[in-house]
């Protein structure tokens, strides 16, 4: 039996585009678990009191290697798996906490092919709670060129991230 | 963000410009449990991680997240004669107390992802400082912006990615 792969080719994204919006209620756990998914052990991922009385927070937040996994899940959850990420930048302004509904949304900034004719797009990010914008992310990732082509099967210089 | 390099910067400190620290050898191999258990915590459905034959056709069999690659050197909590807890990001831990920055947040976050990781890897991984800035004035504190690469490789030497993180050290209600 064969996978069936369904994906986004290069053809099908265009300077501009707007990324299907996703949003998601953050409870306590999401980031009590996300950080022990990144093997984080930090209090201020799972001790109210330690966040609060010791860092003045207003609760525990959300772990920055955990929001990498939840940038990448949004890119894939549109790219399909044949998208192969390149490159991840972020930086975050503001925290995210049980109780918030974070959005993220994001708009296609440049689409190309590098000279080894890899398919590239950047994607310009903005995961935010209500009005306020707590982390900006710039995503570059492969897509394929044609259906048959595959970014995961570069190696060495035929991988430029 | 980049850090401008401080002229003020002691000696010791900037001796340790773009030299490489902290050549480890992560505590354990690259493992599927933990693969699932990211993925799940952000409800990641990407077949590649979770059917074996999307992952056998697109990558030669399972593959780890790429955004995963920090997790495979995230020391131990506890491990048995360990006296005192290993910190990830050691050059991080260690600006902070020699330059006596007692508070410290890490802002700007790049990493490049080359060689796909891969269930039974075991990775290397070193730091290196790339610059100090000197004092700043923020709404947190007083204290100085650094930039620190970590590098990760396999177990073959394959360069598998490199993050690169901006930090912010400083003393809180220091500010002018």
């Amino acid at each position: 039996m064969t996978a069936t792969i369904t994906g986004l080719t290069l053809a099908d994204v265009a300077v501009g585009d707007e990324l299907p919006e996703l949003r998601y209620e953050v409870s306590a756990t999401t980031i009590v678990v996300g950080a022990l998914a990144t093997r984080d052990s930090r209090p201020q991922h799972h001790d109210f009191q330690f966040a609060t009385e010791r860092n003045g927070l207003k609760n525990i937040f959300l772990s920055s290697p955990n929001q990498l996994a939840w940038f990448e899940r949004y890119l894939t959850d549109w790219t399909g798996p044949t998208g192969r990420l390149g490159r991840l930048s972020f930086r975050m302004t503001e925290s995210v906490y049980p109780g918030d509904t974070m959005v993220f949304t994001a708009t296609v900034a440049a689409v190309d092919t590098d000279d080894v004719d890899c398919g590239w797009v950047e994607v310009e990010i903005a995961l935010r709670v209500g009005t306020t914008t707590c982390t900006i992310c710039k995503g570059r990732i492969a897509v394929p060129v044609t259906p048959d082509d595959n970014p995961w099967a570069r190696r060495g210089e035929r991988w430029q991230p | 963000m980049t850090a401008a390099m401080a002229q003020d910067l002691p000696e010791s400190i900037a001796a340790l410009i773009d030299q490489p620290q902290y050549d480890e050898t992560g505590d354990f191999p690259v493992e599927r449990g933990y693969i699932w258990t990211s993925c799940a915590s952000v409800e990641n459905g990407n077949p590649l991680y979770w059917d074996d034959e999307v992952a056998a056709s697109l990558t030669g069999g399972p593959i780890a997240a790429p955004s995963m690659l920090s997790t495979w050197f995230r020391p131990h909590h506890w491990a048995p004669g360990l006296e005192t807890q290993k910190l990830p990001l050691q050059v991080h831990f260690d600006l902070k107390e020699q330059l006596g920055l007692p508070e410290a947040v890490m802002s700007d976050n790049t990493t490049i992802f080359y060689e796909p990781v891969r269930p039974g890897d075991v990775l290397r991984t070193c730091q290196r400082l790339r610059s100090v800035s000197g004092e700043k004035h923020t709404k947190l504190g007083t204290g100085r912006f650094w930039v620190i690469d970590v590098e990760y490789r396999n177990q073959r030497g394959d360069l598998v990615g490199v993050e690169s993180w901006t930090g912010f050290g400083y003393r809180r209600g220091a500010t002018t």
